[in-house]
């Protein structure tokens, strides 16, 4: 539906009575369905070679790595695209030292996702708090860029310390590394509220919690939901690194008792599938996005295709 | 017209703190009243404290002296029935044109269907009947104001503060909204405060004009416009009743925008 349209509707109603002089004859306009069926060829060839194009440099990386593991360089260091893809599939099809590859994928997961959930809502609650209340963020300022510059990391150790090897020490490491990101978008985005809308909604009516959540929450929503992208992945390294830091399970386990081992292919495979679990997460992600700003003028949309 | 005001500035004076650390009286000792159902259009030169004028009779400032009462009441707060349309844009841009609409309502307590059904029969009100579901983006600059109105007039307002509301259309469609209004508020009895920097467009519309001083604002003069209801906006403007009257508040106003201009030049050199 082309939005140029719309305007139609207020430009008509005052147009002249009858136009007077005969216009002279234009050049017939270009049959729109062929200039359309050639517009989509062209997209479809575009596509073609670019993943024709992507397949080829995959096929280059891995056949040079291979190619130089082989003859070149030392396996046992570098490992090879062989050797990982044999781990992988030996991870998968008989389990890891520790079990079933899916229980570490899940037991890793399971950690991420928890102390996502309680980082990002911890961190919009008090960035949307703190954006809205001027005098509150200015007491808080000094202490909030304090704690953002402890090298959050270590606190990994010490939560180890505080509750042991299960699950509660690393939900606790996630939490703190996504609070953070989440934090300083909602924190701008309930700060940076059009003025005007929020004078409008007191003008109709609204009151101070109709106000937060009708006007500061909405309008701060796509920046936190930019902040998720980073976070889920903040969120996945704390799990992996609150494991590493001491575990019993999970896919940073995976990885440390592989570097123990000097076992590289095991660091390769651990890392790519904790690759694709970011980038499943990373689709979800982009889903509720899309879902929750259907109201805005999308850019693929906007910038109607030129042909 | 002047017993029982529904809108009474009297004395008041807004000053702000500036972002230099000095202090920017933006009105100045100004006193006026506007009457029951009146149409009044307020002009003066380019930032010269109109919009401040505006703030102190809806409440969304206080008075930094003298009182401002609306309705017989000192204003604290938002007064009961007062409608604000604002210069730039302020319709959600995440809801659609009728949930817009709906939106007044609902902040003041109707249920999602009541309110939806106040809506949708402004919506058709104000020439938007078929577009109730689409997002402010897909409109043009004219129709997102008829949202604006009609999201003000649902709340039935008995008074209408306008802030230039119209200043960012094109000459044309800036026309048919002017009559569009004329046409929505006749028979409303509200009370109109239209703040304008275009004496056309104040005349056009109004049965007074307000002249303000160059800033610090305050009233210079009020003029009567002797021109008949309903108008048609195209067609009185070529009128020349409409040219008497033009030639008459402009005289006015020339000098409070010479020294506005001086001032700007000197702050310019």
């Amino acid at each position: 539906m082309s939005r140029e349209g719309l305007d139609v509707q207020e430009a008509v109603t005052d147009a002249p009575a009858a136009t007077t002089t005969a216009a002279p004859a234009r050049a017939p306009l270009p049959d729109t369905a062929a200039v359309q069926r050639q517009a989509s060829a062209a997209r479809r060839r575009r596509r073609a070679g670019m993943w024709a194009l992507r397949l080829l440099l995959v096929v280059v990386w891995l056949g040079s790595w291979e190619a130089a593991a082989t003859w070149w360089i030392d396996p046992f260091f570098y490992s090879k695209p062989s050797a990982i893809w044999h781990r992988l599939v030996e991870w998968f099809d008989i389990g890891t030292q520790f079990g079933s590859v899916w229980e570490q994928i899940l037991i890793t997961l399971e950690e991420a996702v928890l102390g996502f959930v309680i980082g990002a809502a911890a961190g919009v609650v008090l960035g949307v708090l703190l954006g809205r209340s001027r005098y509150l963020a200015d007491v808080l300022a000094p202490f909030i860029k304090a704690a953002n510059a402890v090298p959050r990391i270590v606190l990994a150790s010490l939560f180890i310390i505080w509750f042991g090897f299960g699950l509660a020490s690393k939900v606790a490491t996630v939490v703190v590394l996504v609070f953070f990101a989440v934090f300083f978008n909602a924190f701008t985005g309930a700060r940076e509220v059009d003025r005007n809308l929020l004078d409008n909604a007191r003008i109709l009516g609204a009151s101070r919690l109709q106000v937060l959540g009708t006007i500061v929450l909405p309008s701060a929503t796509s920046w936190i939901l930019s902040s998720l992208h980073t976070a889920f992945g903040f969120a996945l390294i704390g799990a992996v690194v609150g494991e590493y830091a001491g575990a019993s399970k999970g896919l940073g386990l995976l990885i440390s008792n592989a570097q123990g081992t000097f076992d590289s292919a095991g660091i390769y495979a651990g890392m790519i599938i904790i690759t694709v679990v970011a980038l499943v997460a990373e689709w979800l992600l982009t889903m509720l996005e899309n879902r929750l700003l259907r109201w805005r003028p999308s850019a693929s949309r906007s910038s109607a295709e030129v042909v | 017209m002047t017993e029982d005001p529904v809108i009474r500035l009297r004395g008041a004076t807004k000053r702000f703190r500036s972002s230099s650390g000095g202090v920017h009286t933006a009105v100045h000792d100004l006193t006026m009243t506007v009457g029951r159902g009146e149409f009044v259009a307020v002009v003066g030169p380019t930032g010269c404290g109109k919009s401040t004028t505006l703030s102190l009779v809806s409440g969304l400032e206080p008075p930094s002296e003298g009182e401002a009462v609306v309705n017989g009441r000192p204003v604290t707060g938002i007064p009961d029935g007062v409608g604000y349309m604002f210069q730039a844009d302020a319709i959600l841009p995440w809801r659609t044109v009728l949930d817009n609409v709906a939106t007044g309502p609902r902040y003041r307590g109707a249920s999602k269907r009541e309110a939806r059904e106040r809506a949708r029969d402004w919506v058709r009100r104000v020439g938007l009947a078929g577009f109730e579901d689409y997002y402010p983006h897909q409109l043009s600059g004219g129709m997102r104001k008829r949202v604006a109105m009609a999201q003000t007039l649902v709340n039935e307002p008995s008074i209408l503060l306008m802030d230039e509301p119209f200043s960012a259309l094109d000459v044309q469609t800036r026309a048919l909204m002017q009559d569009e209004l004329l046409r929505l508020w006749s028979g409303t009895g509200a009370a109109v405060v239209f703040v304008t920097h275009d004496l056309e467009e104040a005349i056009c519309l109004a049965d007074r004009v307000l002249v303000m001083t160059a800033s610090p604002a305050t009233v210079k003069a009020s003029f009567t416009v002797p021109l008949a209801r309903p108008r048609d906006v195209e067609r009185i403007r070529l009128s020349t009743e409409f040219l008497d009257v033009y030639r008459e508040i402009w005289e006015s106003l020339r000098e409070e925008v010479e020294k506005t201009r001086e001032r700007g030049g000197k702050r310019v050199a």
